[in-house]
């Protein structure tokens, strides 16, 4: 893992909680719990030019968890695809950073998402797309724990398995909270390896999702699966919420839910000083 | 020649002169008489099996790719099924994908009412930008099959699968945005699409030996409405007739009817009544809908008397 990844992973975390603390409202748990994986994604894994965001050939990210377009968008600016400043347009009218991921709006964003399962299988057809072309691209895509209650996911995981969508790479954000209560509670996808296994997947399971060097060790894997003629699956167990500590206490609260300025003046500053303890060998824990 | 067949020969022409053309089933390739040229375009044709809302995304990400895809299903399941998917993955993200649904209406025959689309053209039509294209003949798919892939951007092709009476004469020029003049006409203006188009001019035929000179307009495009030609054609008889195989809420009859409310003549609807279908062979169900020539003569002339 290239040390500079936790520097970055902090400004995107701090820069998706500044976006939403300034329009005050937002899908905050689902977005912090994803930062390790947009981190790595953008700023190790993927072959994309942010002076080129249509690049022909390059590799792809389709959030079919449309939601947490507000943590993308942090990490795109951060990978240089739109000034920064952009960020606080979040949600405005006549923005071009809306809630859900919008391909038409917003400098590198690749697909339209936001009605659950759907950007799954375009990323599916994406994927077709590349080989048919033979561009040689990765097709990254990440969907939620709650949106594999969707049957188009399935439909997707049969296809991809079917046509040896090798250069297909997923990431389940499994969080385990979903809108209405925990996924166990309200309609349980466990055992969550076993089903993409027996969709013929190969399955990377990430014990802690939010560990940015299991992260990054975990898409070195998936990428060496490329080949394989089998898509992978990687499990990230995530925390909903992660590096706001008030925010992870609301559980399933914390979906879309209000969040201050100063909420967020006062969690930018505390996950600052823990990286700043941290790097100074004090020990503290990483956001 | 059927409907599927000329279909299938422009589609192979189309994929012949580039690669980009990709066609996707739903394990329905067989009735969109695709299924043959599978072997012929291996790497242009897919069927994803019975999934269609899978397979409404896959398009829309081969669109994301520059590529064309067309989709092809029953007309229910190419619409009401996989609404969510051709409003949000196809329309609402801008994709140049072709949907194509067959069997419209009353024409899927014995597969009765389950599979009998009285609404496709209403779901299709209130989604924005949605073309809706629903040709009568042969001759008048083959021509509109070029101009459809010339299109882009979302665009639903409703399309009867059999053999259909001939209505265009070969040479026909096809233009996705206007409306084709059939007949002539001073009384009554009647606008038909699809598969009663025949019977319609056979229904003008009858009336006009009784001296009522029916104007009769093709829609063939029925989103966006030809608005010029259906007005001027209103405004000249004074009254309207629509005939259509679709409910006569949400399709051709609500698409002319908007098109005169600012300035209104009086326009009459013939279609499906606000109903399911059911099993039976088409004369029958032309019967028990009310799409029948006698019928039309008889809507026509209650259409005449209101103006009266």
């Amino acid at each position: 893992m290239n040390p500079s990844l936790k520097q970055h992973c902090l400004d995107i975390r701090c820069d998706t909680l500044r976006a939403i603390g300034h329009l005050g409202v937002g899908h905050i748990g689902g977005c912090l719990s994803v930062i390790e994986l947009l981190t790595v994604l953008y700023f190790e894994a993927m072959n994309i030019d942010p002076a080129q965001p249509k690049m022909p050939g390059r590799d792809r990210f389709i959030c079919s968890k449309g939601h947490a377009g507000p943590a993308v968008y942090a990490a795109l600016a951060n990978r240089g695809f739109f000034p920064k400043e952009m960020l606080l347009t979040l949600n405005q009218g006549g923005t071009d950073l809306p809630s859900h991921c919008d391909m038409n709006r917003t400098p590198g964003i690749d697909m339209t998402t936001g009605s659950l399962g759907q950007g799954f299988s375009c990323a599916v057809g994406a994927a077709l797309g590349s080989k048919l072309e033979g561009d040689g691209a990765v097709i990254y895509t990440l969907i939620g724990d709650g949106e594999s209650q969707e049957g188009q996911i399935w439909e997707a995981a049969m296809f991809a398995a079917a046509k040896h969508l090798d250069h297909l790479i997923a990431f389940t954000d499994y969080n385990k909270l979903q809108i209405d209560d925990t996924v166990a509670k309200v309609n349980d996808i466990a055992p969550l390896a076993d089903k993409w296994k027996a969709f013929g997947w190969n399955v990377i399971d990430v014990v802690d999702g939010n560990d940015l060097a299991a992260v990054s060790a975990a898409v070195d894997r998936a990428r060496a699966n490329t080949g394989s003629g089998r898509p992978t699956m990687v499990i990230l167990n995530t925390k909903k919420g992660c590096g706001v500590p008030a925010v992870e206490a609301m559980g399933a609260g914390n979906h879309n839910c209000p969040f201050t300025e100063a909420e967020a003046d006062e969690a930018i500053r505390a996950l600052r000083e823990a990286f700043a303890r941290e790097e100074a060998g004090n020990g503290g824990k990483e956001a | 020649m059927e409907m599927r067949a000329a279909y299938a020969e422009c589609l192979a022409e189309m994929m012949a002169n580039d690669r980009h053309v990709v066609v996707l089933d739903a394990d329905l390739a067989k009735a969109s008489g695709t299924r043959k040229l599978y072997e012929r375009f291996p790497g242009q044709m897919f069927d994803c099996g019975v999934a269609e809302q899978n397979m409404a995304s896959i398009a829309a990400g081969l669109a994301s790719y520059g590529f064309t895809p067309w989709i092809e299903s029953f007309t229910p399941f190419a619409t009401r099924r996989i609404c969510d998917q051709v409003a949000i993955s196809i329309a609402y993200a801008g994709m140049n994908v072709k949907i194509v649904g067959t069997d419209p209406g009353i024409s899927a025959e014995l597969n009765g009412g389950t599979h009998m689309s009285m609404e496709d053209i209403g779901v299709m039509r209130s989604i924005p930008g949605m073309v809706i294209v629903e040709p009568v003949d042969e001759v008048q798919l083959r021509a509109a099959m070029p101009a459809i892939q010339a299109y882009r951007g979302p665009l639903y092709l409703r399309l009867f699968r059999k053999e259909t009476p001939a209505v265009f004469k070969a040479g026909y020029a096809f233009d996705l945005m206007k409306a084709d003049l059939l007949r002539e006409g001073r009384d009554l203006s009647i606008f038909v699409s699809g598969l009663p188009t025949a019977d319609t001019l056979e229904a003008a035929r009858t009336l006009a030996e009784e001296g009522i000179e029916a104007e009769v307009i093709n829609v063939h495009t029925i989103k966006p409405i030809d608005r010029e030609t259906v007005i001027r054609s209103a405004k000249k008889t004074g009254c309207v007739l629509t005939v259509e195989n679709h409910n006569i809420i949400g399709g051709l009859h609500s698409a002319v009817a908007e098109a005169l409310a600012a300035d209104p003549v009086p326009a009459f609807a013939l279609g499906i009544p606000d109903r399911f279908g059911e099993v039976g062979k088409l004369p029958y169900l032309k019967k028990v809908m009310g799409l029948t020539p006698e019928n039309i003569v008889r809507r026509a002339k209650a259409a005449l008397a209101a103006k009266e």
